[in-house]
């Protein structure tokens, strides 16, 4: 069996808020195999959300363990965790996050600026991101004069332009019509075709989840069902 | 990230809210400008201070009666004129030593009035004090003698009592007593705010007469070199404790003088620079205050930053740096500005100002350290900023 692109093994996630416990994950275990295309589907409040910034290494578990490529990430400090985050995942948020006063080409290039990559070996990788991404022409556009597909494909640039294992798109669709949606769920599932990057989607869209070949359903902080979709079958 | 990287996000920061940045920079810049302003108004003063005091002449000894202390209660004289034909005799230069009584009298030609100080005073004035004669002559030995009622007017008191007529050979009338002007001094200015060119000189003998008194206020005497200046008071000292044996008597050097006044002077531009610092220390205020905010606002993409691999040094770094830049930037402009005032007052208005080299290097110094100092705590807090909680603020 391959090493998964990222386990989590019995998380649990409790936030306490105004003094009162909640109980966002009440163990939840979950393996990644690389290369694979994955949704995290429930409604709002189910948990999809942290088990996404878990995943993600953006938040800890308040027990459990979780591996990136085999290695234990809840050992780590809060700085060698942003060294691991940079290097083997990529984000893409649903309100797309982009720097809204920078070009579309420093954008992508963030990532690498944080893996203190010299400028022009930057700006290198971060154009051939954006050609991948069917951008090569928006270059220098700033993310403002950008269309909302193209700032999404934009921030699906920046996810990729460092190479990682995973990519987690949490609601990539969200801010898009349907049309413009489609355009980015293609963008994706291409790349994940040709680059082998493992792909989670978090959504509440069935439509969208169906597309991929497993769906992950989360309800009340747990795993409800988690099965590999017909079509893929 | 390296720190060139760190800078230019920094700079890139800071030129995407240009009108906000200006803003928080504007009380470091008036801060750092107020310090080398005052500090070069108060060096001008202190120069010009020094200038007055050497303008006098040089190497040149004043005795005066009683314990003196810069700026302590005169003391009722006891030197008499007899004093000073006295300790020509025992110093063997008879010629370098003169003498000063003074009052304020009204003085008038005509229906013109002026008030004007009255100083009695012997032949040796031109020997030791610098004081050049325009037109005419100084007073001699023997209108002392005799006790003639003749003048030396002082430039402005000439300019006003006769305008462009002569003055040489007229009258005019002091404590209704009439004198003949012999001589008009050339213009000197003043010494500690006060004109010399507003006297007038008269033989201390005929002073003594006119004002009913028998005193003298002060000797001058003129040491021939500046090495004979301190044996030469000693002496001085020594003679009039012989001849006074119970009476107390001063005798102050021009350094000493010069002394006592740079150190006021001093005191004072450090006042004014301690004034200045705290409109700095507020404009650093001001940083922290614009940079808390700009954290605040910039929570998402400190959140964003951090998700894709920021360290929480390196946002700790861009913030830390965006403050220093706030406040050099500030403190080159502030120094540029108080530089430019600073030589349009020497320039354009009677203030003296002199930049003393270490006021801008000071200042410049002050206003990073300032960036450090108050960029922390913001700094700080965003670099303590959790990714997640970071990226859910909208």
């Amino acid at each position: 069996m391959t090493t998964p692109a990222i386990e989590a093994v019995d998380v649990t996630r409790v936030y306490s808020l105004g003094g009162t416990e909640v109980q966002a994950l009440r163990g939840v275990s979950l393996r990644v195999a690389p290369g694979e295309y994955a949704a995290i589907i429930g409604p709002s409040g189910s948990g999809k959300s942290t088990l996404m910034h878990l995943l993600g290494l953006l938040d800890r578990p308040s027990s459990g363990v979780i591996t990136v490529g085999g290695r234990d990430a809840t050992s780590l400090s809060d700085s060698e965790l942003a060294v691991l985050r940079n290097q083997t995942i990529g984000f893409v948020f649903q309100s797309f996050q982009l720097l809204s006063r920078t070009a579309a080409i420093d954008n992508v290039a963030l990532p690498l600026l944080y893996r203190g990559i010299g400028k022009t070996e930057r700006r290198e990788r971060a154009a051939a991101a954006l050609d991948a991404v069917g951008l090569g022409d928006r270059k220098g556009h700033k993310a403002t004069e950008l269309s909302g597909g193209e700032q999404q494909r934009v921030a699906i640039a920046r996810a990729l332009v460092g190479e990682p294992q995973l990519l987690l798109a949490d609601e990539p669709t969200g801010n898009l019509d349907t049309r413009t949606g489609g355009e980015v769920m293609e963008t994706l599932e291409r790349l994940n075709r040709d680059s082998g990057v493992a792909v989670v989607l978090v959504t509440h869209d069935r439509d969208i989840a169906l597309r991929t070949q497993r769906q992950i359903y989360v309800r009340d902080g747990l795993i409800e069902r988690d099965e590999p979709s017909a079509m893929a079958q | 990230m390296r720190l060139a990287e760190a800078f230019r996000v920094a700079v890139g920061a800071l030129r995407a809210n240009r009108l906000r940045s200006l803003l928080t920079m504007l009380g470091v810049i008036i801060g750092v400008g107020a310090v080398v302003v005052l500090v070069a108004i108060g060096s001008g003063a202190k120069q010009e201070v020094e200038a007055q005091v050497e303008g006098l002449g040089s190497n040149i000894i004043f005795v005066v009666p009683g314990s003196v202390e810069f700026g302590s209660a005169p003391t009722i004289s006891r030197l008499q004129l007899e004093d000073v034909d006295y300790l020509g005799r025992v110093i063997g230069n008879p010629d370098a030593v003169a003498t000063t009584v003074s009052s304020g009298e009204t003085v008038s030609v005509g229906s013109d009035e002026v008030f004007s100080t009255i100083a009695g005073t012997n032949a040796n004035v031109p020997n030791v004090f610098t004081r050049p004669i325009a037109r005419g002559e100084y007073l001699t030995a023997t209108d002392v003698d005799t006790r003639r009622r003749v003048a030396v007017l002082g430039s402005a008191v000439s300019d006003r009592l006769f305008g462009d007529l002569e003055p040489l050979g007229r009258q005019i009338t002091i404590a209704g007593v009439r004198f003949r002007v012999i001589g008009v001094f050339e213009e000197v200015g003043s010494t500690f705010g006060v004109s010399r060119d507003d006297e007038i000189h008269i033989p201390v003998s005929t002073a003594q007469q006119l004002f009913g008194v028998d005193r003298i206020d002060a000797i001058a005497v003129k040491a021939p070199t500046i090495d004979d200046v301190e044996p030469l008071r000693k002496e001085l000292l020594a003679a009039l404790s012989e001849k006074y044996p119970d009476e107390e008597f001063s005798a102050v050097t021009q350094s000493q003088i010069l002394g006592t006044l740079g150190q006021i002077l001093g005191l004072l531009t450090l006042v004014l620079a301690a004034i200045a610092a705290i409109s700095l220390l507020v404009g650093g205020v001001g940083v922290s205050n614009i940079m808390l905010v700009s954290v605040r606002e910039r929570t998402r993409e400190i959140g964003l930053r951090k998700a894709l691999g920021a360290r929480r040094r390196d946002i700790t770094v861009q913030f830390l740096i965006e403050a220093v830049l706030l406040t050099t930037i500030g403190g080159v402009i502030g120094m540029a500005i108080g530089i430019g005032s600073a030589l349009l007052a020497n320039a354009f208005t009677p203030l003296p100002a002199v930049i003393a080299w270490w006021s801008p290097v000071l200042a410049f110094t002050v206003s990073v350290a300032v960036g450090v100092f108050f960029g922390v705590v913001p700094a700080r807090r965003a670099g303590k900023l959790e990714p997640v909680v970071a990226l859910r603020s909208e």
